[in-house]
């Protein structure tokens, strides 16, 4: 499982080279005798054109490696190379610039309460020294593109969390940047608003052609939006690829935990307390099936019954689409006896759905 | 002494009043703005990372704080004279006020800015801004209506002061008091000056309340 860099099916034909390339990059914060390492030697690439996730418990560095982006942190070593620049290697008034080609959205959203929606956005437009003709011209439409077209003379103090992140997307765009960070843009809405907010992510990102970085900690923003995904743990990315492929084939433990929560992988927690490592005698198997790509469409679980026998029972499932893919998990319990698990398995081998054996249950 | 006679030394103590009042708190807010400023954006990692100055101007605004109003005064008699060729009268009593003026209002200032948020430094950098920009157009824009209200505070303190520099004949509506409410034991006009002023500090709350309102938008409501 490679990370995708120019052969990424995401990534824009003819442009090869990655948006954003994490070459050996180690941050620490503090003197060396008790430095906290916040980044352990990150490789990553951020393919152009993409939406990549970066995803991880609070702690874990993500924060910070987005910051190194646009340079708001500098890295301690290796290179943080953004569109062909090496970002730790400019002098502020090139930092200053690059910054301008690169939008950042926040948690908290960071407008100014002295400021409407329309100053909000035309604020980093002042900053680049536009005449108020010019900002005019580019605010109006940035406001109608994220939907606030009506809104353009209210204060932040006057909006919902959703419509302050629009403004704040609105103001990260105002510069036409060719990339858009996001550091947990969508941590501080509710679901619905959530899912608004990534629906629009979604939209800027075809429509304009724009790469997005985004870090969360929820997995069901990367499963909505993201088409690949870099799993980081304790300062280091353990898991990275697309994000189907991440989902669907977890290979991490940290990855694994993450996962449980959404997707239905999770075992319901009455069936959980009662799962055993080894079976005693009457016990039944259980068994976690995944459906994707070609089994995804399958009448398997019809097949499934009928091959090894009545006793099947299914304890939990959920079919899910991840990065617009359709993905399936099935928890069952059959006999453990030789026989039925004999028929079970060549079921499986005949059919290549992927199981996974979650204990014995009595 | 008759009503009139009260009316004219009261409304020349008034005149008196506003004049140090407006004068040093406005020369005095002036100074201190930027100092206030400097103080809030210039320790270690921040806009200006300059701590030993920051270290510096902090022990020299708590030196000046600490220093009771009477002494100051007293203590730059000759800076006085040297500023405006006399140790007495109002003109010279402008100059011990705006002193004490500029460390009020600096860290007044200060708590102002340090209580914006974070978050909009960030945002700002992100945008490319300069440091200057990020106080231009964000640090003094959002601490608006808190500075407004320490203005208002440091007038109504300035208001209090200007009672005291009646030591040095600077007169005024507190020199009124003492000398003719106090030393002359007319009871009368002690309560005047102490109704004018009353009135007069409440005016200043109430309009600096007011601006601080009109430019505060944190809490407007749908």
């Amino acid at each position: 499982m490679t990370f995708p860099t120019a052969a990424s099916p995401a990534a824009t034909p003819g442009q090869t080279a990655p948006m954003v390339l994490f070459k050996g990059v180690t941050k620490r914060f503090g003197d060396d005798a008790n430095a906290f390492i916040a980044l352990d030697g990150v490789d990553m690439a951020v393919g152009r054109g993409a939406i990549t996730g970066i995803i991880g418990r609070s702690g874990a560095g993500k924060s910070t490696l987005i910051r190194l982006v646009n340079g708001l942190e500098k890295a301690t070593a290796g290179e943080v190379v953004v569109d062909g620049t090496e970002v730790g290697g400019l002098n502020d008034a090139a930092l200053r610039g690059l910054r301008r080609e690169v939008g950042m959205i926040f948690q908290h959203f960071n407008l100014l309460s002295s400021r409407t929606a329309f100053d909000n956005i035309a604020l980093p437009l002042e900053i680049a020294g536009l005449d108020r003709a010019a900002i005019k011209a580019k605010v109006g439409p940035l406001l109608d593109l994220v939907g606030l077209g009506d809104k353009a003379e209210r204060y932040p103090s006057e909006l919902s969390g959703g419509q302050k992140q629009r403004v704040g997307i609105a103001r990260a765009l105002a510069t036409s940047p060719k990339l858009l960070l996001s550091d947990e843009a969508t941590s501080a809405l509710d679901p619905e608003t959530t899912q608004s907010i990534l629906a629009l992510l979604k939209q800027i990102n075809a429509d304009l052609g724009l790469t997005v970085l985004l870090i969360t900690h929820e997995m069901e923003v990367v499963k909505t939006i993201a088409s690949h995904v870099a799993v980081i743990d304790k300062g280091r990315i353990v898991e990275q690829g697309r994000t189907f492929d991440i989902f669907t084939a977890p290979q991490h433990e940290t990855t694994r935990i993450l996962l449980s929560s959404t997707l239905g992988i999770g075992l319901p927690e009455w069936l959980r307390s009662g799962v055993k490592a080894a079976p005693s005698t009457g016990d039944r198997i259980l068994v976690r099936l995944t459906f994707f790509g070609a089994t995804a469409f399958q009448p398997l679980t019809a097949r499934l019954v009928t091959e090894i026998g009545g006793n099947v029972n299914i304890l939990a499932g959920a079919i899910e689409e991840i990065a617009g893919e359709p993905f399936g998990t099935l928890v069952v319990a059959y006999p453990a006896t030789p026989d039925v698990l004999e028929r079970a398995d060549r079921f499986y081998a005949e059919t290549g759905l992927a199981t996974e054996v979650l204990g014995y249950v009595a | 002494m008759s009503p009139d006679m009260l009316f004219d030394i009261l409304w020349k103590s008034l005149l008196q009043t506003l004049h140090m009042v407006a004068v040093s708190g406005l020369v005095g807010s002036l100074i201190g703005l930027p100092i206030g400023v400097f103080l809030a954006t210039s320790a270690r990692g921040e806009l200006f990372p300059a701590p030993a100055l920051n270290s510096a101007i902090g022990l020299v605004v708590n030196a000046a704080r600490s220093t009771p109003f009477i002494i100051l005064v007293v203590a730059i008699i000759p800076f006085t004279r040297l500023l405006t060729g006399t140790s007495i009268g109002t003109t010279a009593a402008i100059v011990p006020l705006t002193i004490a003026t500029v460390p009020f209002f600096a860290r007044l200032v200060e708590a102002a800015i340090r209580d914006v948020d974070k978050g909009l430094i960030e945002a700002a950098r992100a945008m490319g801004a300069t440091p200057m920009q990020i106080v231009l157009k964000v640090l003094l824009a959002e601490a608006r209506p808190a500075i407004l209200l320490a203005f208002t505070m440091t007038i109504v303190s300035l208001i209090g002061y200007s009672a005291m520099v009646g030591a040095v004949g600077g007169g005024g509506l507190g020199d009124l008091g003492i000398r003719y409410g106090y030393q002359r034991f007319m009871p009368e006009v002690m309560l005047a000056v102490v109704l004018v002023l009353i009135v007069l500090v409440q005016l200043v709350q109430s309009a600096g309340d007011a601006l601080a309102r009109r430019f505060d938008k944190r809490n407007r409501k749908t």
